[in-house]
């Protein structure tokens, strides 16, 4: 069979959970929608609020939404407890509700608003109650046109619940990212294949029972609601015979790139060895990681102590490599009983690269070698590092002062650098092009750029589990920023790409783990 | 003008205001049982929102409507309506029930089941196929849906029996069949009806008691035989030549 055949075959509990989660949160729509349109129906300034608190909804973008409800969720811990999950399955399912709100809302307030005046005089004239009316007319007359909005809503719901991967949902869209961020398009196309196709299988079947709500042929009706129903029974039964595993579940979270799927596989493997059930949650938005963490929606994730330095502690200045790291050791100690394990060893920092031709014609190895020719040189960057405090910090520290400076997306700034249009980029340190183009990464002997040490971070409820520390000791500094390139490498390349389950392995094979 | 019966209907200095202009001005009737009156006017004169006070489809401003002894603002409005029979220009059946539970409706509303016999009983009341009970709305003729109308009026076994423009909308040859057919119910039923009309013969061929509005008030209150005669002042009499006037020409031309 073709690999794209099999990566679709592969999907089954992600196809599942993608339905009960989309047929949960159209539910959630339903049921809120169906009551607020009856009130808008009777009250137009309720109808104007609804109405525009939907629209108003429906403008965010669907992962800016989902990524909100992290922060929400973590607030309404106050009133719910510390119980309440702030990642997963909780968040997703009420962001998507709210975005399956507006087609559901809009058609239903319309078409009640559009009844036949004629038949609404009939009704009252005949001595209908309120709750009879809306029973035995508004109802089956407004029912074809609801429908319809429960489909836009429907397939809707389908194709922005892929988003759910970036908040620890498992659902379609982990082929999806996880294709994109390693460049696997057989993965990216499989999710693509099988969210559509879900979309199309919905939109089908709740086409069926519009049809038979407008030509008022209950079976139409009947067919597609049982359709529908056995499809989401099948899913749920299906999950619940993957689950009989009684070892303890391990949750690890990984952002969206290559080195973040690669340790996350390492990781898992050596858990898996040691025992533990493991499960990955892929694609995580990398600001929700620590929290998700801190918060034990995920157990372990690999973070980079710059990034943690600046968004968690919120600081901006440089006290250097091992102060950084001690710092952050304590304040998670002290803030979120988060287990910082270790360093893994290498850096993914922001460095500043040249060709091995550069290095050579202007006699280049450190950042103040530069400095005095710079005024000859052309600098690229990714779209934020020229607003980035680490430039501004290496600028100055060093009297950088190029001739131009271009902005690249990150694939396209080392082809750049290759081709001459730029001579000195702003590499990633650990990034697989360093090692598989020959570049040189300038040394920072004034320690102007922040290190970006990547550390091993454990959720406080397995922080003490001494099995599961003693599984992940053997990779406290063991990883060196070479190896971790090749790794890295190995994924990104176009050419003979690995899945980064294979490159994890051979990573654990380097340092003979 | 039956003066012997007892009251049935009363409007109590009735006004019903839109925006401070009166729609119905301090209007007083009696209406006895077994009347049948017709309400006539020009567009705008009242007549409709006159009609829809009594079944409360309009809520007055002042004043009150008595059906029996009882005001029939004093209930809920839904059990009222459920009483009183009511038939309008736009029909409404229901386009997704079928001519039997348009029909059945009413009853159904109270939690009875109407028996299949009685629905073609119904059907036969206003001379229409039985076998059509189990007809949609949309199959049927205009003629055909305002006579499932009138049988869904009449389901509830009510007394009383309103009309707005009942048969606005039909072609001339339907709705003299149809009205005559609503004359000899309202005689068989014992019913009192109340319709209104713009049409001053259709008033004169089935009322026993023609009421003539203008400018939300009553301007005349006369048996067709006494309009015909020339009474009822000056609004009702221009309404009246209408039809009369007609009624000559036609003449002239057989002659």
């Amino acid at each position: 069979m073709s690999p794209l055949f099999d990566a679709v075959l592969d999907l089954g509990p992600q196809l599942a959970e993608h339905v009960l989660l989309c047929a949960a949160a159209v539910a959630l729509g339903i049921a809120v929608a169906l009551p607020l349109a009856v009130w808008a129906s009777r009250s137009p300034p309720v109808a104007r609020v609804a109405l525009g608190f939907a629209s108003l909804v429906q403008t965010i973008p669907a992962l800016a939404l989902l990524a909100l409800f992290f922060p929400i969720l973590l607030a309404a811990r106050a009133i719910f407890g510390e119980g309440l999950p702030t990642l997963g399955f909780l968040p997703a399912w009420l962001a998507l509700a709210l975005y399956a709100l507006l087609p559901i809302l809009r058609n239903a307030v319309t078409a009640l608003a559009y009844l036949d005046d004629e038949l609404i005089e009939a009704a009252d004239g005949l001595g209908m109650t309120g709750w009879q009316k809306l029973r035995l007319v508004e109802a089956p007359l407004a029912a074809p046109y609801v429908m319809a909005g429960i489909r836009t809503a429907s397939v809707w719901t389908i194709g922005a619940a892929t988003l759910a991967t970036t908040i620890g949902q498992r659902s379609l869209g982990d082929p999806i990212f996880a294709g994109l961020q390693t460049q696997n398009w057989v993965l990216v196309l499989a999710g693509c294949i099988a969210s559509a196709g879900l979309a199309l299988v919905a939109d089908g079947l709740f086409g069926l029972v519009e049809r038979g709500f407008a030509q008022r042929r209950p079976a139409l009706v009947v067919t597609g609601a049982l359709l529908a129903l056995a499809g989401i029974t099948g899913a749920a039964v299906s999950l619940a015979d993957w689950r009989d595993d009684t070892r303890e579940t391990v949750v690890i979270g990984a952002k969206s790139f290559s080195e973040q799927y690669i340790l996350a596989r390492a990781i898992g493997s050596l858990l898996e060895e040691e025992g533990f059930a493991v499960e990955y949650r892929e694609g995580l938005g990398s600001a929700v990681v620590h929290n998700a963490v801190a918060s034990g929606a995920i157990d372990i994730s690999v973070d980079y102590t710059g990034t943690l330095w600046t968004n968690q502690l919120g600081r901006s200045d440089n006290p250097g490599r091992e102060a950084m790291y001690d710092a952050i050791v304590a304040w998670e100690e002290d803030n979120t009983d988060a287990r910082v394990l270790g360093r893994l060893g290498f850096e993914n920092a922001y460095g500043l690269a040249v060709t091995q031709e550069t290095a050579r014609e202007y006699g280049l190895e450190t950042i103040a070698d530069l400095a005095g020719v710079a005024s000859q040189l052309t600098i690229g960057g990714d779209p934020e590092w020229f607003e980035r405090p680490e430039w501004i910090g290496v600028r100055d520290a060093y009297g950088l002062s190029f001739a131009e400076q271009r902005t690249y997306s990150p694939t396209f700034m080392y082809n750049a650098l290759i081709s001459g249009e730029a001579d000195v980029i702003s590499a990633y340190t650990s990034d697989g092009r360093i090692a598989a183009e020959n570049l040189v990464v300038l040394e920072d002997p004034r320690e102007a750029l922040p290190s970006y040490d990547a550390i091993v971070l454990i959720s406080p409820r397995l922080a003490d589990n001494a099995q599961l520390l003693e599984a992940l000791e053997p990779l406290v500094g063991a990883v060196d920023v070479a190896t971790m390139r090749q790794a890295n490498y190995a994924v990104d390349r176009e050419e003979d790409k690995w899945p980064p389950q294979r490159a994890a392995r051979w990573l654990l094979d380097q340092i003979g783990l | 003008m039956s003066q012997a019966a007892p009251a049935f209907l009363r409007f109590d200095a009735l006004t019903k205001s839109y925006d401070e202009v009166d729609a119905v001005r301090a209007v007083s009737l009696t209406i006895a049982e077994g009347e049948f009156v017709a309400l006539v006017g020009a567009s705008g004169s009242g007549k409709s929102t006159l009609l829809k006070c009594i079944n409360r489809l309009v809520e007055p401003t002042l004043g009150r409507v008595l059906l029996g002894e009882e005001d029939v603002l004093a209930g809920p409005a839904a059990p009222l309506r459920r009483r009183i029979g009511y038939v309008f220009q736009g029909i409404g059946l229901f386009p997704h029930m079928s001519v039997a539970e348009n029909i059945a409706l009413g009853p159904r509303l109270e939690g009875e089941a109407l028996p299949d016999a009685r629905i073609a009983e119904l059907l036969e009341l206003v001379e229409l196929d039985p076998a059509m009970a189990t007809r949609l709305p949309a199959e049927l003729s205009g003629g055909q849906r305002q006579r499932v109308g009138v049988a869904r009026a009449l389901a509830g076994d009510s007394h009383l029996l309103l009309m707005d423009e009942p048969f606005g909308a039909l072609d001339p040859i339907t709705r003299g069949q149809l009205g005559e057919r609503v004359r000899r119910l309202h005689e068989e039923l014992g019913l009192t009806t109340v319709m209104v009309t713009h049409d001053m013969a259709e008033a004169l061929l089935l009322a026993t008691r023609v009421l003539v509005m203008d400018q939300g008030q009553i301007v005349a209150d006369e048996t067709p035989q006494a309009l015909l005669s020339g009474e009822g002042g000056e609004v009702a009499q221009a309404l009246v030549a209408v039809p009369r006037a007609q009624a000559r020409a036609l003449a002239g031309i057989s002659a």
